[in-house]
């Protein structure tokens, strides 16, 4: 392959970085730039080794008709490699509650490591992992190769590009200060590029596809990019106070500002974390059962209905604020009703095992997978129940919501992705099986073990914590100082570790078991029993 | 009217009849006799080939 024009972009890019850190308005910017241009710097030099420069026709073409796999193969590796990162981080920042002498000045506070965790689990693990598994669906079920040439390639790099300038950015202390949106109007100008050709890489596929139906994955992949990009876009509208400064100011202010905040960050919960990874739902756990989705009229529904309702579910999150009351009890509602649509969704996805339930003994990705709905089911129960103003009086600004937040984005979001990156190591890489079936068994045990003890610790915590801070005596007076109220929490915090610590475990053994697939080996192991049908002797 | 009451009615009112009846239509033509078919035809597509 000739590279040559992005070369010469990349270069000229890193050149660009470089006069951003000489002519800074402030040091943080600049040093922001030193890391960008350090970035672009080494691009540019691995791809200089890469050009080819052979006549044009000698070069060997990779687009020969095929489905473009080789980007979604880069994608699985950075999706277990920022699994590991992100995971790890979070280890770290809950050991950092518990004992706080683990805050390293100045980089390595809380306030900072904090978003580093959320951004790496959310967009670094699961951003990756939603590329690469709809990269790969929508040209399965489009029966089409992936539109626009070397555009995946755009998608994914720059999308890493993304990862590391938001990465960076935090730990140097630059943030716009919004949950989930937190790096500075730079990065975000940069994610909205990437994020467009995304859609364009995707929707041409779809528009180019030879199957004349658009197969329902495919509808929840599309909503979760169109959603995103007009959620960010809304929601990062700023005016920076220097073209190359880092600070800049919403264009919203006071409670609007809030509620389109949280009207982003309830929608990158529905369409990043829910649309998407249903998306890859509707294909791996049909693929891996080898059935048809149980009902697909009900998948349809499904989607018609989530997109309705999540949309306006974002209010929740700020209830006995500032935000008129009729808003409240609108995200209420529709936080409740959404309850509906997403059983109807977990059924769907159970009941696609029926007439192979077998398969939950005998096949541990199938186990993931289910787990991973099963858990889908648990969140969005517990959610709409927590969105009732009377228990988010409780609830609210307690680790009950991380407990929820957990359960959701570990059982949910995790157990699906393990199940679909353990579905396409062997399929990319031409192998006939993973290097071991067992250490996916260690690795469901270790992660669902890891998520019970997190989850069941946040909620003993979290109403310990909302019982504490309401608790009055006979005269009035608040009965525990807050800092009293932190104290007690220091057991909690330390099995919060230990069960993400188990999680992480997991995430460590499926790093070792994909690196040893890709790399063709075969553990020497016995089978799962009941795995291989036993022949029968004819009777 | 300022613009956030006249927007705040027009969405309790006519946009919310009308995402209502677009949401029971999509509901209604999804569950129309003679979908079953095309639905079974869909639910195959993953399962075709790889």
């Amino acid at each position: 392959m000739k590279y040559t024009t992005e070369t010469i972009v990349l270069a000229v890019g890193a050149f660009l970085a470089l006069l951003g850190a000489a002519f800074a308005q402030d040091k943080l910017f600049g040093a922001h730039m030193w890391v960008l241009f350090f970035v672009l710097l080494t691009g540019t030099v691995f791809m200089i080794r890469r050009i080819s420069f052979a006549p044009a026709k000698v070069a060997a073409s990779s687009d020969d008709g095929s489905y473009f796999d080789e980007v979604v193969k880069y994608g699985v590796i950075a999706t277990v490699f920022w699994g590991v990162v992100g995971f790890l981080v979070g280890v770290v920042v809950a050991l950092q509650l518990a004992f706080p002498d683990l805050n390293i000045e100045p980089w390595l506070n809380f306030g900072r490591t904090r978003p580093l965790h959320t951004s790496a689990v959310i967009f670094a693990f699961g951003g990756n992992a939603l590329i690469a598994t709809s990269f790969y669906v929508v040209q399965r079920t489009s029966r089409a190769r992936l539109f626009g040439g070397n555009l995946g390639w755009f998608v994914f790099w720059g999308y890493q590009l993304f990862i590391v300038m938001a990465a960076t950015g935090y730990l140097l202390g630059i943030t716009q200060g919004r949950e989930y949106a937190e790096p500075e109007w730079y990065v975000d100008l940069w994610l909205t590029v990437v994020w467009v050709a995304y859609l364009v890489a995707f929707l041409g596929t779809i528009m180019t596809r030879k199957e004349p139906h658009i197969y329902v994955a495919n509808w929840f992949f599309l909503s979760f990019i169109v959603t995103v990009a007009m959620l960010h876009i809304v929601n990062n509208l700023a005016i920076p106070v220097s073209f190359l400064g880092v600070k800049s100011y919403s264009a919203f202010s006071g409670v609007q500002d809030a509620l389109t905040q949280w009207w982003y960050g309830h929608n990158a919960v529905g369409f990043f974390l829910t649309a998407g990874f249903l998306g890859m739902m509707y294909y791996f756990i049909p693929k891996q059962v080898n059935r048809p989705v149980y009902s697909y009229r009900l998948s349809i529904i499904h989607f018609w209905a989530l997109i309705f309702m999540y949309i306006w579910a974002g209010p929740h999150h700020l209830h006995y604020t500032a935000l008129p009351d009729w808003a409240q009890t609108l995200g209420m509602v529709f936080s409740i009703m959404l309850w509906m649509p997403s059983w109807g969704g977990m059924i769907n996805g159970l009941m696609t095992l029926s007439g192979a339930w077998d398969k939950i003994r005998t096949d541990p990705i199938v186990r993931m997978m289910v787990m991973a709905v099963a858990f889908y089911g648990m969140a969005t129960f517990e959610g709409p129940m927590m969105s009732i103003k009377s228990v988010n009086s409780l609830s609210h600004y307690t680790d009950w919501t991380i407990g929820h937040v957990h359960s959701g984005a570990l059982g949910w979001n995790g157990l699906i992705t393990f199940g679909a990156v353990y579905f396409l190591v062997p399929k990319l890489w031409k192998r006939e099986r993973l290097y071991s079936i067992r250490m996916v068994n260690w690795h469901f045990w270790l992660a669902t073990l890891g998520i019970v003890v997190y989850a069941a610790v946040m909620w003993v915590a979290g109403i310990q914590q909302g019982l504490m801070w309401r608790e009055y005596d006979e005269q009035g007076f608040l009965v525990y100082s807050f800092a009293e109220t932190v104290a007690a929490m220091f057991p909690y915090y330390v099995l919060r570790a230990v069960g993400g610590g188990l999680f992480l475990l997991g995430a460590l053994i499926m790093a070792y078991n994909v690196t040893m697939t890709i790399l063709g080996y075969q553990r020497d192991e016995a089978p799962i029993p009941g795995a291989a049908p036993a022949l029968q002797p004819a009777e | 009217m300022e613009t956030y009451t006249a927007m705040r009615h027009f969405a309790d009112s006519w946009g919310l009849l009308a995402m209502t009846l677009f949401f029971l239509a999509v509901v209604g033509f999804t569950l129309r006799p003679g979908a079953r078919k095309a639905a079974e035809r869909a639910a195959e597509i993953p399962l075709k080939e790889d």
